[in-house]
């Protein structure tokens, strides 16, 4: 075997990389869902598998994801390690039956006896114009509810190395993708690697505030460190990577060293993920640290909507990081 | 109206001479079995009934009592390393599928040593090391997590077949439909069996559905549909039989409904103000369990006597497993938070 070379590829070549390696690694990996096959997936993340690993593996389906999710599950208590796509992350409502109850709570009820080592993958986010039923950003649900792991990547490697670890994970884990990532370019080891979960990843070190991001707000994030770096504000951004596990101690040691934090997500503020992060930090060791009371920046009180300013305006932009994070570098100074 | 037990009979039911004959192919352990399994599961249920009342069991629970012969019917056709997956009302099914009688007591009473480690209780009853995933109290959720097990099944080539059971009730949800469709489509290892005991918690199944029977919803996704007497074992054992037959072979599913009745409550806050007590009488008279005893009888396979002496030990084996699970300890509510995640 040859070393393993770094090279250029897309988040959704990465995502597909490591499926295509699981499934030469581990035959009880499967790819199952809606146009997985012949399609290639909705988004193209699947193209080409369909050739190499036949319709036993990479299993095209109804439309029924509750049906195909409780199936996934039945499979996994069997000893199998499916992978769901589900289409469009707001599609995952129809398949909550068996997440809640069934993939995150039948270890659990059944006393340890069993397991459900599954993969859901699911495409998030806004900024495609379709609109309120095929932009959401559900993952405060999951990271809810005991049982399940939730993991959002935002890099090309991190996609690929995380998905390799969900796999091999012995639990349910969320997979949340992001469809403005999937185009995006970045290093990639093509070699089999795993990313750990509940480990957070310092993109950018900072010393005068911190964002904690994940998937697609975390390249924002580190555009507007850019632009903020020429009015010589320091921002260190946190790419949380992993929701559930979530790494606490890298967060307390960020906010600890720059005194200043802003949360930034797409989902909605209120009952978004950004207000647990908020309480991780106000009841822990940095909070005698802060120099600002915590910040969040999510998105708009509203589904996303469909005009092209309208969708922009619902979620933070660069420009939102910006002023967000330019006011609370200057609160109390 | 429900069906009466003599209408059911009449419509569903079976001829004596071939009931005769299929106990006759039987061996005489075989039919012990399956009265004793039937014995136990209403002495367990008797005796859950009354540890709930004296305050033991700490949650509700569904009890069977009356439905007692469908899931050993269906138990009788398969082998003993095939798989099932039940229902909320399951505790017939579990014993059948050869649970150990004190786990699964202590299971109710909240024991650490209890098949769920007390974390389940009534509703989500399994047994792995037997083959039986256990109980879910979500209606219809079980169909398609028994679809995925079969998946598995047929993508290993594994040869072995599974009994996905539910009730009438959960006929008119969404992921039931779905799950008959794939289930049928990638010919799927795996019997559906409705238990249907005419009532959906107070709903008259009739109030609920648009077609008069549940197995004639079979025909929509193109595998067999049969109805049967589901108080009786033999009826139920010839349906299922066909059915494990055609999906051993490769053929798909089948979908098999057991018309019986629930004596008790839907759970124990019913205060049975949707049906009469006559109707309810007029099924207790039909009591499936001596009516089998009786044709054991006919068959020439047990005599009173041996009848006799099963009950007595079945009720035994209850008394016994409920005294030993009674000394068990409870589990540590410090460790509240162990088996969320598996390592």
């Amino acid at each position: 075997m040859s070393s393993p070379t770094v090279r250029e590829i897309t988040y959704l070549e990465a995502v597909r990389e490591a499926m295509v390696q699981e499934m030469r690694r581990d035959q009880e990996v499967f790819l199952m869902g809606e146009d997985v096959g012949t399609y290639g997936g909705a988004f193209g993340v699947s193209m080409g598998m369909l050739q190499e690993f036949g319709p036993e593996r990479v299993i095209d389906t109804p439309i029924s994801e509750a049906a195909l999710t409780g199936m996934c599950v039945g499979a996994a208590m069997m000893g199998m390690r499916p992978i769901l796509e589900i289409m469009f992350f707001d599609f995952v409502t129809l398949s909550m039956t068996q997440l809640i109850h069934h993939a995150a709570k039948n270890r659990y009820m059944f006393g340890g006896k069993v397991s459900v080592p599954m993969v859901v993958r699911a495409p998030s986010g806004s900024g495609t114009g379709a609109a309120a039923q095929h932009s959401s950003c559900l993952e405060n649900w999951f990271v809810g509810t005991p049982g399940l792991k939730v993991v959002a990547p935002a890099t090309q490697a991190d996609a690929k190395g995380m998905l390799v670890t969900a796999v091999r994970d012995n639990n349910t884990v969320i997979f949340v993708e992001h469809k403005l990532l999937y185009r995006t370019k970045g290093p990639v080891s093509d070699g089999l690697y795993e990313v750990p979960f509940g480990k957070a990843r310092v993109a950018r070190p900072g010393k005068d505030l911190t964002i904690l991001a994940y998937s697609i707000m975390v390249p924002r994030a580190l555009e507007a460190a850019a632009l903020l770096e020429k009015e010589n504000i320091d921002v260190e951004v946190v790419d949380l990577r992993s929701l559930r596990p979530l790494d606490e101690d890298t967060i307390h040691a960020s906010v600890a060293k720059t005194e200043r934090v802003l949360i930034v997500h797409e989902a909605p503020t209120i009952g978004g993920f950004g207000g647990e992060l908020a309480a991780v930090i106000a009841s822990g060791p940095a909070f005698d640290r802060l120099d600002a009371p915590i910040q969040r920046l999510g998105g708009r009180e509203c589904p996303i909507p469909y005009n092209r300013g309208m969708e922009r305006a619902a979620v933070p932009q660069v420009e939102d990081i910006v002023r967000a994070a330019r006011k609370l570098a200057r609160e109390g100074k | 109206m429900p069906l009466s037990p003599a209408e059911v009979q009449q419509q569903y039911g079976i001829e004596a001479d071939l009931r005769k004959q299929v106990i006759q192919s039987f061996s005489q352990e075989k039919c012990l079995w399956m009265l004793r399994s039937m014995y136990q599961t209403r002495f367990f249920e008797e005796n859950a009934e009354n540890l709930y009342m004296r305050g033991q069991v700490h949650g509700t629970m569904h009890l069977s009592i009356g439905m007692e012969g469908s899931p050993i019917g269906a138990m009788a056709a398969i082998e003993p390393d095939d798989l099932i997956i039940h229902h909320h009302r399951g505790h017939g099914h579990t014993i059948a599928k050869g649970a150990d009688l004190v786990t699964m007591v202590a299971e109710f009473i909240g024991r650490d040593a209890g098949y769920c480690r007390g974390r389940g209780g009534s509703m989500h009853i399994h047994d792995i090391e037997h083959g039986n995933f256990g109980a879910t109290g979500i209606v219809a959720a079980g169909l398609s997590v028994a679809a995925g097990i079969a998946l598995s099944l047929k993508l290993h080539h594994d040869g072995r077949i599974l009994l996905s059971f539910f009730g009438d009730g959960a006929t008119n949800e969404g992921e039931w439909h779905e799950t008959l469709n794939i289930a049928s489509l990638w010919k799927l290892p795996v019997v559906f069996i409705c238990d249907n005991n005419q009532y959906g918690m107070s709903m008259a199944a009739e109030k609920v559905m648009a077609v008069e029977h549940v197995a004639q919803r079979a025909s929509a996704y193109c595998m067999p549909g049969v109805t049967v007497d589901g108080s009786d074992p033999i009826a139920v054992y010839l349906a299922v039989k066909e059915g494990v037959e055609r999906a051993r072979r490769g053929e798909g599913p089948s979908l098999i409904e057991n018309l019986s009745y629930r004596w008790r409550g839907h759970s124990k806050s019913d205060r049975n103000l949707y049906r009469t007590g006559g109707e309810i009488d007029e099924w207790k008279k039909a009591d499936p369990i001596p009516r089998f005893a009786i044709h054991l009888m006919e068959a020439g396979i047990l005599d009173e006597e041996s009848i006799d002496r099963v009950e007595k030990e079945a009720l035994e084996s209850i008394q016994k497993a409920t005294e030993i699970a009674l000394t068990l300890p409870e589990p540590d509510p410090a460790r509240v938070e162990d088996e969320v995640y598996a390592p």
